[in-house]
């Protein structure tokens, strides 16, 4: 373990260290989970930030995380994305210990963050190095994501919801295991983020990635998640974790779903986010 | 391989590129392009001060005004040049034009390679901006005696005083390009599991070449002025040495004739360089390329 500690210390994002002795680390974690994150502490200085988080995504689930804001939903997030490796603890990705960022965790951030200089199609396909003429890949991946016409645009040309949209494209590209959204909807209208909603639960459904989406929208949790987790502040735990059984394709109106929304409220009012 | 982490950890969060609000529809993004009254327009209005001031200075020098000695009317400079000849003229600016571009392209090598080395890493940074912006701060006149004693009255002095004026202004815009790449891009690029050389290739350099292309740019017109301070001493060609010409024999229709070729020169490499700007940056979300077109 200390080694397995000491490696988790450097932020390193070397695949190498995905060896075996790593891996002897490991053993309890069960088979089947995409993503399996155990956090026993995150410190900023002296603050501790995370404190025994642990949380399992299933392929093809979609786990929304709400809390208030600075309880360490993104914190989490960027553990998870291998973006933040100075905690204690583990991230396994399909079973493997996971150290730095990997092919098989895709991110989305609150901004698209597209490079400027870049079509659409070369944003999409940047991990490879840019878009191929005639790239199927690419141009199945924006089919899905509905912008099969911008594959030339330059990001400038494209609205804040179209933006969003090659992000997602662009996180999907190396087929990941795991998706990872840090409130990716949150700076849109509320009509394109209905749109854009819709479009994330159907590009989970047909990719079976593991979706983890932090989010401060109380009624997209409950759209959206398969399971709510909320989090508490000072220092970051999981306060309660809500499942949403409703079938796939929901309807906003239904009733069931005010029911979930009003439990998480009840939740984060217990965990004094309100 | 420790120099990509620095990088990462180096970079200020000043983001001069930042990925634009979302919000706004699609296609508000598609700039009207410059309508041609409106091109000939601005054509008009750019010429219209040069013209009063040339038709101003004929008719006062017609007039008697002032004396013909100390403001020559432009048909005076005009006849100046037509005496020197085709010949001479054209060889004078040629050897202008080659100092300058041997110069410039000396000093802007120099200057990305110092700019990138002190961008990307904070030790190169401590080692060797104070001194170079120390450096900066001399005039350019100051270093013609040094150059002079070090380098004699050849083409090297000349040659070295261009590299000096275009070095600082691009190594700035070099420097303060990396140094102000958006975290979050360079985060994406992290995600990817770019390489160093990866990195800077795909990522740092093309977000810095808005300040880099500012930074050429600016260091191009100082070329041009580092020659002719270069050219005033000792040389018996190019622009400077016809205004030193002019001055010593007190023909003042030469020395504007130079100055007049030197605007000209200036003017035509700029926007030579304005176009290279406007084809390189065109995915800029700026007002100022939009203005222009795509």
């Amino acid at each position: 373990m200390r080694m397995i500690e000491r490696l988790y210390g450097e932020p390193r994002r070397d695949e190498s260290h995905r060896g075996p002795q790593v891996s002897q680390g490991i053993t309890d974690v069960p088979s089947g989970a995409a993503m399996d994150i155990h956090v026993r502490a995150k410190r900023f200085g002296q603050r501790r930030v995370l404190d025994d988080v642990r949380l399992r995504l299933a392929p093809g689930e979609l786990v929304c995380l709400v809390g208030a804001s600075g309880c360490g939903k993104s914190t989490l997030l960027r553990i998870a994305a291998g973006l933040d490796a100075a905690f204690d603890g583990r991230v396994c990705v399909d079973g493997r210990a996971q150290i730095g960022p990997t092919p098989a965790v895709g991110v989305v951030f609150q901004e698209p963050r597209l490079f400027p200089w870049c079509t659409v199609a070369d944003n999409v396909a940047f991990e490879t190095g840019g878009a191929e003429p005639g790239d199927a890949r690419v141009a199945a991946l924006l089919d899905d994501v509905g912008l099969r016409e911008h594959a030339a645009a330059l990001p400038r040309q494209l609205s804040g919801g179209q933006a969003q949209r090659v992000a997602l494209a662009r996180a999907l590209a190396s087929r990941p295991r795991v998706l990872l959204l840090d409130e990716p909807f949150s700076a849109v209208d509320a009509f394109t983020r209905m749109k854009l909603q819709d479009l994330l639960v159907d590009l989970v459904r047909r990719s079976g990635v593991a979706t983890l989406m932090v989010t401060h929208d109380i009624d997209e949790a409950a759209y959206l998640a398969d399971r709510v987790l909320v989090l508490q502040a000072e220092p970051g735990r999981l306060r309660e974790t809500i499942d949403v059984p409703l079938p796939r394709v929901r309807d906003r109106a239904d009733p069931r779903l005010a029911d979930v929304r009003s439990r998480v409220l009840q939740a984060l009012h217990d965990a004094h986010a309100l | 391989m420790a120099a990509d982490q620095t990088i990462l950890l180096e970079l200020g969060s000043a983001s001069p590129l930042d990925v634009r609000e979302a919000g706004a529809p699609a296609g508000a993004r598609t700039g009207p392009r410059a309508t041609v009254p409106g091109r000939t327009r601005a054509a008009v209005l750019a010429g219209l001060l040069p013209v009063l001031v040339l038709l101003a200075s004929e008719a006062a020098g017609r007039l008697g005004w002032v004396s013909s000695n100390l403001l020559p009317t432009p048909t005076d400079v005009v006849r100046a040049l037509v005496d020197l000849g085709g010949r001479t003229v054209l060889g004078h600016l040629a050897a202008s034009t080659a100092r300058v571009a041997a110069g410039y392209a000396i000093g802007a090598a120099l200057a990305v390679v110092a700019g990138s080395l002190v961008g990307l890493s904070s030790s190169a940074r401590a080692l060797l901006d104070p001194s170079f912006q120390a450096l900066r701060a001399i005039p350019s006149l100051a270093w013609v005696p040094l150059l002079l004693l070090w380098l004699g009255i050849g083409e090297a002095p000349k040659l070295a005083m261009i590299a000096i004026g275009a070095f600082f202004p691009i190594y700035m815009g070099v420097v303060a390009g990396i140094r102000g790449v958006d975290r979050k891009l360079v985060e994406v690029a992290r995600l990817m599991r770019l390489r160093p050389v990866a990195l800077v290739r795909r990522v740092l350099l093309p977000a810095a070449l808005p300040s880099v292309m500012t930074g050429l740019r600016n260091g191009l017109s100082l070329a041009w002025m580092f020659m002719v301070a270069g050219e005033l001493i000792a040389a018996s060609s190019g622009l400077g040495y016809l205004l030193t010409d002019g001055r010593e024999t007190s023909r003042a229709d030469l020395v504007l004739a130079a100055i007049v070729l030197l605007a000209m020169l200036g003017k035509l490499s700029d926007a030579a360089m304005a176009a290279v700007e406007r084809r390189l940056l065109s995915w800029r979300d700026t007002v100022d390329v939009e203005a222009r077109g795509p």
